[in-house]
């Protein structure tokens, strides 16, 4: 109750700065649609020339597209460690953050929360309506809450990976370009992992997770029975994921001792 | 006069010498993306030989190609100026003896030939021994390739210092910098070569500056365009280059007399 109070105040608080700039609010959501827009066109142009990619049509390719777009946008919205160790720990705002009673990582969270990103998880359950009404995907009772379960344990995914690496600053200063390293291994995730090498495959499904915030569960909802296993399978790594995040993180926070400015 | 240019240029160059390992993973980012497309493209090629008069060799050295010759001629330049024009450290740059969109051309040099020499030709190592790149055997056509690499920089460049300077006339040009992002790389052929969109925007593409950027040189490297072809698609770099410097010139000008610095 304490934290649901603490999220509804930090919600104000981001409403009362963002309006004083409302044009960069605006900008900012076309821009974050435009580089989306580019994988889109991508897929466009590429079945102009072809029928399928390793076995999957363009309809079922934007599915997954579009499936890949809601995790994400949710993800972003809430959890934006991007610059964590510039802010908290070089300019030692971590300091404030842990006199204070609520978990840090809460406080962390809620401090850089972006809900324009959301605005992609719509367009992304657009695509899917879309693109699955062309392949005359019939809407089921249980597509909606799979879909609500699968994309939530997505978000757990990039949740645990992203906390898990930021936390690497803890002990380093200077982790940098871990971040943008993973952000380009997640494009992998939207493409039908079966095009990649084996390598690859297993990489994408068992060391850094991203088949499971794309291909895997929008399988589930494409009937591809190959992938069934690995679908039902997301809510499993993405709390095993999580888990190993927060741990991490907590050991991290223990570790930490400030700048000393 | 000239040294002080050639000083900007060097000191770019060193300060990026000396933070060199914040750039190392830029490196695997190239190689990722390079990797992402290269299975895509495989696993399309998989039924047919040729597509958009590319083959499937071709695609690759490409993709491989198009990448790392981002790595080269990638730079902030318009972020920089912006940031210059809405703190109000421009003011100084006018009070200097010394043209402010040279010094920035120049320090953008500097920081290319650090990107050419330390991402750019291990990235080029480390993606041939990944991916089936197949190296051009004609001088003419490396020759070619590293003349029009350099042009590739001189029109990006060029491009980023005029979305830079938009700052002088829209307060924030944020959104104009990360269009302009998106536009380069779908429209000089990075992501998609030019040959394989539709009639009716590939048309298009082929009037705008953008090409230059990737395409033209892509194809000099794939073998698409050799002998005197090169010379042609040369020529249409250089008359790009000599094309924006009209817009360059005429909004430095125009910028000049209406500095309006927010704050401070």
């Amino acid at each position: 109750m304490y934290y649901m109070g603490l999220i509804w105040e930090y919600l104000k608080n981001y409403m009362k700065t963002r309006l004083t700039y409302r044009a960069d609010f605006w900008v900012e959501i076309i821009s974050d649609l435009l580089f989306q827009a580019t994988n889109l066109i991508f897929i466009f142009v590429v079945f102009r020339h072809t029928d399928n990619l390793g076995g999957w049509s363009e309809a079922e390719v934007l599915f997954v597209y579009g499936y890949f777009m809601v995790p994400y946008g949710i993800f972003s919205c809430f959890i934006n460690l991007w610059g964590f160790s510039e802010r908290y720990i070089v300019k030692g705002e971590m300091d404030r953050i842990l006199t204070r009673p609520a978990h840090n990582l809460f406080q962390i969270l809620l401090e850089n929360v972006d809900p324009p990103s959301l605005v992609g998880s719509f367009i992304g359950l657009i695509i899917m309506t879309i693109s699955g009404a062309e392949m005359g995907l019939v809407l089921e009772w249980w597509h909606i809450p799979a879909l609500i379960i699968l994309a939530l344990s997505s978000v757990l995914i990039y949740a645990g990976i992203y906390t898990t690496l930021t936390s690497l600053s803890f002990y380093s200063d200077a982790p940098t370009g871990i971040l943008p390293l993973m952000y380009n291994i997640q494009g992998y995730g939207r493409y039908p992992v079966t095009i990649y090498n084996r390598a690859i495959q297993v990489l994408l499904t068992w060391v850094i997770p991203f088949a499971f915030v794309g291909i895997y569960p929008a399988a589930l909802f494409l009937d591809r029975a190959e992938m069934h296993r690995m679908a039902l399978l997301t809510p499993v790594m993405g709390l095993l994921f999580a888990t190993i995040g927060l741990t991490l993180w907590n050991f991290g926070v223990k570790r930490y001792r400030g700048a000393g400015s | 006069m000239n040294s002080a240019f050639i000083d900007f240029m060097r000191i770019r160059f060193l300060t990026m010498l000396a933070y060199r390992v914040n750039y190392y993973s830029g490196i695997l980012i190239y190689t990722l993306n390079i990797g992402v497309y290269y299975f895509t493209w495989q696993a399309i090629y998989g039924s047919s030989g040729e597509i958009g008069g590319f083959t499937a060799a071709q695609m690759t050295t490409y993709v491989a190609v198009s990448w790392m010759a981002r790595a080269f001629y990638f730079n902030n330049l318009d972020r920089e100026i912006a940031a210059d024009i809405r703190d109000g450290s421009i003011a100084i740059q006018f009070i200097r003896p010394i043209n402010y969109v040279m010094v920035k051309m120049m320090q953008g040099l500097g920081e290319g030939i650090f990107r050419f020499l330390l991402l750019m030709i291990p990235g080029m190592i480390i993606a041939i021994l990944l991916f089936p790149v197949e190296l051009p055997t004609a001088p003419s056509a490396w020759i070619g390739f590293l003349v029009m690499l350099f042009f590739s920089f001189i029109i990006n460049s060029q491009i980023n210092v005029i979305t830079g300077l938009a700052a002088f006339f829209v307060e924030n040009n944020e959104g104009m910098m990360r269009m302009k992002r998106v536009v380069v790389d779908l429209f000089s052929g990075l992501i998609i070569p030019i040959s394989l969109y539709p009639d009716w925007l590939s048309t298009i593409m082929k009037v705008l500056p953008f090409q230059a950027i990737t395409y033209l040189p892509g194809s000099v490297f794939t073998g698409r365009v050799e002998g005197t072809g090169i010379w042609s698609v040369l020529g249409i770099q250089v008359l790009w280059f000599v094309l924006l410097l009209i817009p360059m010139v005429l909004i430095w000008r125009q910028a000049r007399k209406r500095l309006f610095v927010q704050g401070g």
